[in-house]
């Protein structure tokens, strides 16, 4: 509890959302559709995490089109372009503006108690109760470290993709990045560009090609169904929300970036690491099987695709199924690298990101840290909500564009249980 | 992924590996196992394994006999061969291990297995352990594994079969990533 706020009464509100990201803003717009009382807290500004939690460089790698929320949607004249963050934050503020959503900023929620059937919210502005909470505050607020991180030899500096802004900031040395989904490989491909020999480490990671058959793959996993499959068609749920991000990045020139792509920069593949030995750093010898699955595992996506492509009437206006060369692998990857002898000067950790829940005070953590939800319903406390994690309800949950339905689902429940109470 | 189809049958027990899966993700206590093995010297390089007991599942575990490993060097190294040479035993040992691997994913599949040959060959360049040359490693400089598989379905979904195996095999992760060895030592007799 904050001190100063302890003397004023609580303020009393149906709902409370925390996070003015797209998906609290998105949640706060179909609440009010439902005539729920709410107000939504917001750390630091609205979309705040794409003001300070990314790099300069980025853009979305779902294209204009696909950005859309509930009421809201791209208007602009490019449908199969990207968005800068600039865009993003300009996008999601005018969101915020168009559905007039109750935000009030620079006002951080320090802790959410339960009391009976009512929440206790303190805040870095005053103190709260509601009866029903909605955490949005988002999947990304860490970057996640392997264990190894903490054996990192003194002579290179380390950096998370939250600190990391362009390559001008790093050592002139080369650079070791971590982690080969969306944010390593993007980081990798710049920093190599930048004139630092890259060496990334690649564990397990999703494979797909930007365009198929002259399309944008995004196009195809929404046309096919794929982006919508929901939490009762997939067996293993835990797997599901535990994929990494896919190897895409949205560029003008629709550049396709996979491994090859890297090797054809120059940038150096080695297996996952494992262990440092003082300066020694060892990886895995599995290379070659982590990029098998990925090659496989593209393959029977784009089996699928290919299956569904021949059942529709417009069947013969797509262009010709295509297939992608394997991913090349040296026959003697690298398995350990003395980082002084090598001149490698930064290690990047593009090893993942996780929330922050430090602020909650109601036990709904599992033993990993993670919340348990049934589809974003926290059924151990009635009432909690939480939207905007993978795989929450739908492939597409952690998705601008796949707020709407969660978002609308949960605005249903939420107005059940404030109707039953 | 398919579900285990009931008119496929690798002879493995996928409802019961699922089960245990299940009950272990809800009590990671039981999940701590702890394998044994005892070695004695026997003559030379002549030497004399056997495995009875693991730890696991909260309790003692007794294998179902004693099983003995007989290891040796070869005459091109001046011994008697009595046995397989210990670096065989490790490629033994992955083997078995993948192969394990395939049977449980091809059952989990639902694909029918016929036959499943596995080949391995790794190379070693003695120099390390003979003490000739310091950069030369002791161990292997990288092992092949070769693969052939008669089973009902496609190259594509018989080589993610074997994929699989490797991503879930325990001893496929001891040989390509390193782990502590700790050994102690006490004067007896
Ligand atoms: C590098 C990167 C690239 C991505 N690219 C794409 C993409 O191309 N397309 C796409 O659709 N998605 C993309 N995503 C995924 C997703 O859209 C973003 O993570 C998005 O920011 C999630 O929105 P959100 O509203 O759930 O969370 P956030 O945008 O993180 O919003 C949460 C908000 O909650 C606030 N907050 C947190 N804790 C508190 C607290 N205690 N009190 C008050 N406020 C708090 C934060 O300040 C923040 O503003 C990307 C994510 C990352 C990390």
């Amino acid at each position: 509890m904050t001190g100063s706020s302890d003397d004023q009464p609580a303020r009393s509100v149906d709902a409370v959302v925390i996070g003015a990201g797209h998906a609290g803003l998105a949640i706060s717009h179909c609440l009010r559709e439902q005539g729920v009382d709410h107000v939504v807290f917001e750390r630091g500004e609205i979309a705040n995490s794409w003001r300070n939690e990314r790099w300069e460089s980025l853009t979305l790698l779902t294209p204009n089109w696909q950005c859309r929320l509930p009421g809201f949607s791209y208007s602009g004249d490019d449908p199969d372009g990207f968005m800068s963050m600039s865009e993003v934050i300009d996008f999601i503020e005018r969101y915020a503006g168009k559905i007039d959503a109750p935000v009030l900023t620079r006002t951080e929620v320090t802790s959410v108690r339960r009391n009976a059937d009512q929440y206790e919210i303190a805040t870095a502005t005053g103190n709260w109760r509601s009866r029903a909470v909605i955490v949005a505050s988002g999947a990304c607020n860490l970057p996640v470290f392997p264990p190894v991180a903490s054996a990192s030899p003194a002579l290179v500096s380390t950096l998370t993709p939250h600190d990391y802004r362009n390559p001008s900031q790093l050592d002139d040395g080369g650079v070791l990045v971590v982690g080969a989904s969306a944010t390593g490989l993007q980081l990798a491909d710049e920093i190599q560009q930048s004139g630092r020999a890259v060496t990334i480490a690649v564990g397990e990671h999703v494979r797909l090609p930007r365009i198929y058959r002259d399309r944008d793959i995004q196009w195809w996993m929404h046309a096919t169904g794929i982006l919508d499959e929901s939490l009762d068609e997939i067996d293993d749920i835990v797997r599901a929300r535990n994929i990494p991000s896919p190897q895409l990045v949205g560029s003008r020139d629709r550049q396709i970036l996979d491994l090859n792509a890297m090797s054809d920069l120059g940038v150096r593949l080695v297996g996952r690491l494992m262990n440092f030995n003082g300066t020694v750093a060892q990886f895995s010898g599995s290379l070659r099987n982590v990029c098998a699955l990925a090659d496989l595992k593209m393959g029977r996506l784009l089996d699928t695709i290919d299956e569904w492509a021949a059942r529709q009437p417009e069947a013969e206006s797509f262009s010709p199924p295509e297939r992608f060369a394997r991913t090349r692998i040296d026959d003697h990857p690298c398995l350990t690298l003395d980082l002084d002898r090598d001149g490698i000067r930064t290690i990047l950790w593009a090893t993942g990101y996780r929330p922050d829940y430090q602020w909650l005070d109601v036990p709904v953590l599992d033993r990993k840290g993670k919340l348990r939800h049934d589809g974003g319903v926290v059924s151990d406390s009635p009432g909690m909500y939480v939207l905007g994690l993978p795989f929450l309800r739908r492939r597409k949950s952690s998705f601008i564009h796949g707020t709407e339905d969660d978002a609308r689902f949960i605005a249903n429940h939420l107005t059940g249980y404030l109707a039953r109470q | 992924m398919s579900e285990s189809t009931s008119s496929v049958d690798n002879g493995v027990n996928v409802e019961a590996l699922l089960g245990a899966r299940e009950a272990l993700s809800q009590a990671p206590e039981a999940a701590q196992f702890k394998w044994r093995a005892t070695c004695d010297w026997v003559k030379g390089t002549h030497s004399k394994s056997s495995v009875t007991s693991f730890f696991g599942l909260g309790e003692e575990q007794q294998h179902r006999r004693e099983f003995t490993f007989e290891a040796d060097h070869p005459e091109v190294f001046a011994s008697e061969d009595l046995g397989a040479t210990p670096v065989e035993v490790v490629l033994c040992g992955l083997a078995s291990c993948l192969m394990a691997g395939v049977a449980a994913v091809a059952q989990h599949r639902g694909i029918q297995l016929n036959s499943v040959k596995a080949t391995l060959e790794a190379g070693m360049d003695i120099q390390g352990i003979l003490g000739i040359d310091a950069d030369v490693r002791n161990g292997f400089d990288g092992i092949n594994v070769s693969f052939e598989v008669d089973g009902d379905a496609s190259a594509e979904d018989l080589e993610a079969l074997v994929a699989q195996s490797q991503k879930r095999s325990a001893v496929f992760d001891i040989v390509t990533n390193p782990t502590n060895v700790n050994v102690s030592v006490t004067k007896t007799g």
